[in-house]
């Protein structure tokens, strides 16, 4: 079994947490489904994002360029980072110069992926989530399970007690209106005496160098307005090339991801305010590796709403730790991959294929046709389920002429006869285990045709069993 | 118009009943119809289980089959798409080479080029609900995904139209996976049954006495949860309500 498939059975083994955490995304979906109902010209819109998105990675060099030297000129200082650790250290030095302890952060994918919080915990810096379903899971000392929504999978009543637990409410309530009060004044505090701030970038416009940070909570802006740095960090595919482009997509965004026309808070940061000092760190991080690889550069479009795994039915069932890699769900499965496979090959299995993903994607990316491509790279790169690999033999030999089909079939009836009920739902048998078998008949339809139907047919058109051998 | 009915494997061993029904219905829609004897499988389920090129003897096989007719027709959307989307890559072939370019879903071949405007001995008092299965949707267009903004419109329940006595329904997740997808039932057999069993109740909470679809496969394990769970709905492929009374 993979990894995912044995995450995934524990999860699901919580029937009554598993039906929840299903409808929850799926009302996310939902609401998704009824905004884009709601614009005539979604399709089109989707369209060209995906076709804004590819000329903008197959132009990369030209816009991130641009963007620096319209940035430069606003007053920001811009940062190239090649990896996780030069961005780490990057952001780190710029704390360090200005002596900060206290960091206030925004949502950020990239801070995830580049590991920060515990970098700079380990050295001596407080990086504060500002985002209340971040901070719950910083709470609890988890990684967020969803990207747009990291504590999708927390019940209220888990953050009440979490609550009472760290920031002292009252035992036993778990009303939402009550908790999100707490929250916002246990905030305001870490807001106020915050040195730095920082946040994540959704888009970065080429054309004037500002960039642009979505959130609903305002939490980014509280988060700017205090302190005297801002630090904002940046995957290199989140350049744009202008507001045409912005419109585009600023338009998807928030539809997909949860159903809102927009997000609540759409800032563009253009220039420091005086007295304020404003840093963009743009992060590759293997990105223009995966410009190089033809069946997977797709993934450089993605916006980052999270559609995906709202629609995807196995992560619904399944919640975002059964994945391996940090980000779940189809995009995480594909990401997982690009980014190691030895370490994140047993997140391909799960999916159906059912390439619901493919269709909500904002930017079109082909999510479940590149989880396709994986597994069929998976052998060669020696990481197949010896499993699955050893039924493929069998159906190899089975198949692979008419003759040993009919014989296998024949065998099969057999054996759905003689053998005991035990040993057709043992334990090796994953079908069985909530399934019955499909039972064979007594007559192939080749056998019917031969004996019943071929007669009834005009002559001279059928061909001999054996012109395909 | 020759028409090569292909049966998948599965349809083959398991449901030869669907194969009846199919060939029937195409014969009573006044057309020449062939089995070409010798078939097996498309190749499907090793592709889907990422090793596609184990499905290569295979799609040669059913290339060479199928070399003679103006049309392919087989009882399986899923197999279809396969067929479709996947030989011009796995023979190295140009699409319009491929058996793809004449090969069809019976639904879609049945809605789109035939275009019956009745059957008249079509007959079943039931009540049923459409299970559109994820490839026949996605793939090949059998109805509208509910993913996209585009006109509604179902190939399925234009067809069960035209059945006297058939009262039609759709789950409210309406085309929501049911969690077969191949080796996936067997490789992730918990989310699997999971699905299966969401989806089959689904089904059961419109009324529906049966599912009906055009994919034996997502049918077949929908079956398997139903029996064991003893679930008070049946499964019927689409063609055996259409070829009702013949």
């Amino acid at each position: 079994m993979s990894t995912h498939s044995k995450a995934a059975e524990k999860f699901i083994a919580d029937k009554e947490r598993t039906a929840w955490h299903n409808q929850a995304l799926w009302f996310v979906r939902e609401k998704r489904d009824r905004m884009a109902r709601s614009v005539p010209e979604w399709e089109a819109l989707r369209e060209a994002a995906a076709r804004t998105k590819i000329h903008t990675i197959t132009h990369l060099a030209h816009y991130l360029e641009m963007f620096e030297r319209n940035a430069t000129a606003n007053g920001i200082h811009v940062h190239w980072a090649k990896d996780a650790q030069e961005h780490n250290e990057i952001v780190y030095g710029i704390l360090k110069e200005h002596g900060v302890r206290h960091l206030v952060k925004s949502k950020s994918m990239l801070a995830e992926e580049c590991g920060l919080s515990p970098y700079l915990e380990e050295r001596g810096i407080e990086a504060v989530e500002s985002d209340l379903g971040e901070r719950i899971m910083q709470l609890m000392h988890r990684p967020p399970s969803h990207i747009v929504l990291p504590a999708i999978h927390v019940k209220r009543q888990e953050v009440g007690e979490l609550f009472e637990r760290e920031i002292g409410t009252e035992h036993g309530n778990s009303d939402p209106t009550y908790l999100t009060h707490a929250a916002r004044e246990h905030l305001r505090d870490k807001f106020l005496h915050a040195d730095a701030a920082m946040t994540g970038v959704n888009f970065a416009v080429a054309s004037s160098g500002a960039f642009v940070v979505c959130t609903n909570e305002g939490n980014a802006d509280m988060g700017t307005s205090f302190p005297k740095l801002h630090i904002a960090i940046m995957g290199l595919e989140k350049v744009v090339p202008d507001y045409d482009a912005l419109a585009i997509y600023h338009r998807l965004l928030a539809r997909s991801a949860t159903g809102q026309h927009s997000t609540t808070y759409t800032t563009h940061y253009k220039r420091p305010v005086e007295g304020q000092e404003m840093h963009i760190v743009i992060v590759d991080n293997g990105r223009s590796r995966i410009l190089g690889n033809p069946v997977h550069r797709n993934m450089l479009k993605c916006l980052r709403c999270g559609a995906c795994m709202n629609t995807c039915p196995v992560y619904r069932r399944s919640g975002g730790y059964s994945y391996s890699y940090f980000i779940p769900g189809p995009l995480g499965i594909n990401l997982g991959m690009l980014a190691d496979p030895k370490q994140y090959s047993g997140n391909v299995s799960a999916c159906s294929l059912c390439m619901s993903c493919s269709n909500v994607c904002p930017a079109k990316i082909d999510l479940g046709e590149q989880i396709y491509s994986w597994r069929q790279e998976l052998d060669s790169l020696g990481l197949a389920n010896p499993v699955k690999k050893g039924i493929v033999k069998v159906l190899n030999t089975a198949l692979r002429s008419p003759g040993m089909f009919h014989f296998c079939i024949k065998a099969g009836r057999l054996g759905e006869k003689i053998a005991p009920h035990a040993l057709l739902y043992c334990g090796a048998n994953a079908w069985g285990r909530d399934r019955e078998l499909p039972e064979f008949t007594s007559r192939t339809f080749e056998q019917i045709w031969k004996e019943e139907l071929s007669s009834s047919a005009p002559a001279g058109q059928g061909k001999s069993e054996e012109s395909g051998k | 118009m020759k028409i090569g009915l292909f049966i998948p494997c599965f349809v083959n061993a398991v449901y030869p009943s669907v194969g009846v029904a199919s060939y029937k219905l195409l014969k009573a829609l006044g057309l020449d119809v062939d089995y070409p004897v010798g078939q097996t499988c498309c190749g499907q389920p090793m592709a889907n289980g990422g090793f596609e090129k184990d499905a290569a003897p295979l799609a040669r096989r059913m290339e060479e089959l199928f070399s003679g007719y103006d049309y392919v027709v087989g009882p399986s959307g899923s197999c279809v798409a396969f067929v479709k989307e996947h030989y011009p890559d796995i023979l190295h072939k140009e699409a319009h080479e491929c058996l793809g370019s004449s090969i069809y879903e019976i639904c879609e071949f049945i809605h789109d080029v035939v275009r019956p405007s009745e059957l008249p001995r079509a007959y079943f008092p039931h009540k049923v609900s459409i299970h559109n299965s994820c490839h026949g949707q996605r793939l090949l267009g059998l109805a509208s995904p509910s993913e996209l903004n585009v006109p509604h419109y179902s190939k399925l329940r234009d067809l069960l139209s035209l059945v006297r006595g058939a009262e039609v329904f759709e789950p409210s997740r309406v085309d929501e996976c049911c969690g077969f997808g191949g080796m996936f039932s067997i490789e992730e057999p918990a989310v699997s049954a999971c699905m299966g069993t969401d989806k089959v109740r689904d089904h059961i909470s419109t009324g529906a006495e049966y599912i009906t679809g055009a994919d034996s496969s997502c049918l077949m394990h929908m079956e398997g949860i139903i029996k064991r769970q003893k679930l008070p709905i049946k499964t019927i492929h689409i063609v055996e309500i259409l070829a009702s009374g013949l």
